[in-house]
């Protein structure tokens, strides 16, 4: 599925659209700690994170992740926004805590497995 | 570990046949930026052809170790090369050095603080990552002065 249309069906909300938002996304991982986050992403990933931090920026790009998650109603700080806008990364939030997010993921095919 | 020795016990070949060598700096405290010379280095391996699965193992060993420069040191000058045969990165900072170089390269084991942590950094992941990642890997410090890092990865 389009990562566009993935925002769509699980009601995610839109702080940038970036570079990703038009491609094929069907990948997902979820983490809090960058080094665990750096290691495993994979390209076109869908990242699930509560860190709102700007470093988290700079990990989706350097992994080519398709777009970054915040769980649990949590914003991203304005130099993450300002980050993501000038890398083009796609940042998202949900209301929902990562379990739940990943349920709905999970059923619209993002799958833990490449 | 003696100064010099390798943690992989492979002495590194550091290429007499570079066709690409640039230096960068990093500044210590600037989260900022933090991020920014990996990806330099990431635009010029892709600018060198090298192959993707090679650049994003390129990319676990250079954010890491820019991460620790960001964190614990006072500044870090690094060295890319790229031969015929591999990517070679040396990441040499001025700080605090590492009193127990076998401690620190434990899985879990850090000292970052509550801030750093908060920005999910301090999993104590970063240096066995780096000797994971890289095919070779070689680390050496000196307290009070500094920290330096030695990794090659082989082009296939
Ligand atoms: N360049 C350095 N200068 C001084 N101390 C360092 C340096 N690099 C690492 N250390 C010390 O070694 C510890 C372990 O480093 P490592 O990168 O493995 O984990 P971390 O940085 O604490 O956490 P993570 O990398 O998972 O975010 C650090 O907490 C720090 O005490
Ligand atoms: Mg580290």
């Amino acid at each position: 599925m389009k990562l566009k249309d993935i925002v769509e069906k699980a009601d995610l909300q839109v702080f940038h659209a970036g570079e990703s938002w038009e491609q094929e996304t069907g990948l997902g991982y979820v983490g809090d700690l960058l080094s665990d986050v750096i290691a495993s992403g994979r390209k076109d990933m869908l990242w699930i994170t509560i860190q709102v931090h700007e470093n988290i920026v700079a990990v989706a790009s350097l992994k080519d992740l398709a777009g970054i998650i915040l769980a649990k109603g949590n914003q991203p700080h304005d130099d993450t926004l300002t980050a993501a806008r000038a890398e083009n990364i796609t940042l998202l939030g949900s209301r929902l805590n990562a379990y739940q997010l990943i349920e709905k993921l999970i059923g619209l095919g993002v799958s833990g497995n490449a | 570990m003696p100064p010099g020795a390798t943690s992989k016990g492979i002495v590194l070949s550091e290429s007499v046949d570079a066709r690409f060598r640039k230096l960068f700096s990093i500044e210590g405290g600037n989260f900022q930026a933090a991020g920014s010379v990996s990806k330099q280095i990431k635009m010029i391996l892709k600018q060198l052809s090298i192959d993707n699965d090679l650049i994003w193992r390129a990319m676990i060993v250079a954010y890491e170790a820019e991460m620790n420069a960001v964190l614990y040191a006072r500044s870090c000058e690094v060295t890319l090369s790229v031969s015929t045969h591999c990517v070679s990165l040396q990441f040499k900072d001025r700080g605090p050095g590492i009193p127990d170089i076998g401690l620190a390269m434990t899985e879990g084991y850090s000292t970052a603080t509550r801030e750093m942590r908060e920005r999910g950094f301090g999993a104590g992941l970063g240096l066995p990552n780096m000797k994971k990642t890289a095919d070779r890997f070689s680390i050496e410090s000196v307290v009070g002065e500094g920290t330096t890092l030695q990794m090659e990865l082989d082009i296939p």
